[in-house]
């Protein structure tokens, strides 16, 4: 009994042990050489050494300033906007769907299945300096005659918020799916109000959704680089497109490695500030 | 169209709407895959040709991108489906010290912006001088897309009934039979989504496979390095041709779906 006793107390141990030691050698690890390399200086004739070069931080937060600001700046825009344009949405095929959801859930994942580099290229296309949205919003004075879209920051967030948008609209559409129809009967029949019984039971029974939703295309839109790169100019680079260069281009790891640092230890702290206010349990399941 | 039922119908207009938006690049990727460009780039309109499908591999590198893409996408998927797998059996199924810590751990690389596990893989090659190529592009894969198939297995098992199981066993069957017949079996729709999702997950990365990837050339790379010079319609029709497979295999799926609900 003993013996029986002992496999079952390890079994979850060597369950977790492949996937963990995956996660611990190619994940955790590299962050710590992460560390390592953005306190080293030299430069890439001579090769880097470790010497607790903390300046590389300064430098980084000195220097590129306004790339982060930019960073959170699209990405917080992007995150709202997705929000209010996918709830609707979310609402209406949970709510209305009836047995089209899955198809309607379909189309809403559907552009993950173009890759990623060529929806961004789609949008270059269709928001060409003669294309067909200059050419209209030009025509309704919102862009002055000979005025661009693309190479704009309005470019760079709009293809943000398109390529994130299904990590908006799939958590909130679950959220909403598994609210109680007669919860909010009874709410109807309580305010007799629509507005008010969706402001005080629908919207608070989603919110898990919400912040599902905003965490899922904040964080991945803070780090983006391709919008910038492709839709963007150099004045609307973002802390991303630094990092790849500095990385990929121009060899200076150790500033490269700072800023990617900060980025992460700013994100964290975002998201423990946003665990804090809703509760961790609901953030990693 | 009358105002008041455009009012009545705001959310249904808006879906459209958003819909059609969501779809608008599609289209336009389908669409200029069908056209004779006449400078490098591909980008107005010029006229009709079939001749980017028939001739999809004539630019060179495209083909050999494709494949590579592919071959790591499937074992990819497969070694962190596998690995995915167990750690969410280990996670739903037992109690055990270290459980918060791993939850939080499995959740921390989806909470990471790629181009930083990207850049920290690097500095773990570099300073260990591994040469990149194929093998640290599947290690990088692997170890994102992991997470991916926790979440998925773990989705499922939380709604498991362990009753079944339970007779199982009071039936005689031993612990290793029980998870053949009976657990794996009713956690396969979980484990072939956690695949699919993986693959899909890994045939699309570009940031990190960008840092890691060396002289090798995966599609999403191929295409950031032709938009540079040139965008040839060839590469509108390797990512509709990968659409079109993927919407299929998804719509005989949700059709296969409704009919076993209708049914049941």
């Amino acid at each position: 009994m003993g013996f029986l006793h002992q496999r079952r107390t390890l079994a979850p141990y060597l369950l977790l042990a492949p996937g963990m030691l995956w996660l611990a050698i190619f994940f955790l690890v590299p962050l710590g050489f992460l560390v390592y390399q953005s306190l080293q200086s030299g430069n890439i004739d001579f090769g880097y050494a470790f010497t607790w070069a903390w300046g590389n931080y300064w430098d980084a937060i000195k220097g590129y300033r306004g790339e982060f600001e930019r960073s959170f700046e699209y990405a917080g825009l992007a995150t709202v906007i997705a929000l209010a344009v996918s709830y609707p949405v979310a609402y209406w095929i949970a709510f209305r769907g009836g047995r089209w959801k899955n198809l309607l859930l379909l189309f809403i994942v559907a552009p993950f299945f173009v890759t990623y580099l060529i929806r961004t290229l789609a949008w270059e296309t269709i928001l060409s300096d003669h294309g067909l949205v200059v050419r209209l919003l030009t025509d309704i004075h919102l862009v002055p005659s000979g005025g661009r879209v693309l190479a704009t920051g309005t470019a760079v967030v709009a293809g943000i918020t398109y390529n994130f948008l299904p990590f908006m609209a799939l958590p909130l559409y679950v959220s909403l799916e598994q609210i109680d129809h007669s919860l909010v009967e009874a709410a109807e029949d309580l305010y007799a109000n629509k507005w008010i019984a969706f402001l005080r039971v629908t919207f608070p029974l989603s919110l898990p959704g919400v912040v599902a939703g905003t965490l899922l295309t904040f964080i991945p839109a803070a780090g983006d680089f391709i919008n910038a790169q492709l839709l963007g100019s150099p004045t609307t680079h973002m802390i991303g497109n630094v990092i790849n260069s500095k990385f990929n281009e121009l060899i200076d790891y150790p500033a490269a490695a700072a800023m990617s640092f900060i980025l992460m230890a700013i994100i964290l702290a975002m998201i423990l500030v946003y665990a804090r206010a809703v509760g961790t349990e609901k953030l990693t399941g | 169209m009358s105002l008041a039922f455009v009012r009545r119908h705001v959310l249904t207009v808006w879906s459209l709407l958003f819909f059609g938006y969501l779809l608008l690049p599609i289209a336009v990727v389908a669409a200029f895959s069908f056209n004779h460009p006449k400078g490098r780039f591909n980008y107005t309109w010029e006229s009709f040709t079939w001749s980017n499908w028939t001739h999809w591999n004539a630019i060179p590198g495209i083909q050999s991108a494709v494949v590579l893409s592919l071959e790591i996408a499937v074992i990819a998927s497969i070694l962190a489906t596998a690995l995915g797998t167990l750690m969410a059996l280990a996670l739903v199924r037992y109690g055990f010290r270290g459980r918060g810590t791993t939850n939080f751990i499995v959740f921390l690389p989806l909470s990471t912006p790629e181009i930083v596990l990207g850049a920290s893989l690097l500095t773990l090659f570099l300073n260990f001088n591994t040469p990149l190529g194929f093998w640290t592009i599947l290690i990088a894969h692997v170890m994102f897309c992991v997470s991916f198939a926790v979440v998925t297995v773990k989705a499922r098992l939380v709604g498991f009934d362990r009753h079944l199981e339970e007779a199982a066993m009071d039936l005689g069957a031993n612990e290793w039979v029980t998870f053949r017949k009976v657990t794996l079996p009713l956690i396969a729709p979980a484990i072939l989504a956690a695949l699919l999702l993986c693959f899909a997950i890994s045939v699309d990365d570009f940031v990190v496979t960008y840092f890691v990837a060396g002289p090798r050339v995966t599609f999403p790379i191929f295409v950031w390095g032709a938009a540079r010079v040139a965008t040839p319609p060839q590469i509108n029709v390797i990512g509709i041709a990968f659409f079109v497979i993927a919407v299929t295999a998804m719509l005989g799926n949700v059709f296969f779906q409704n009919r076993r609900a209708v049914r049941a």
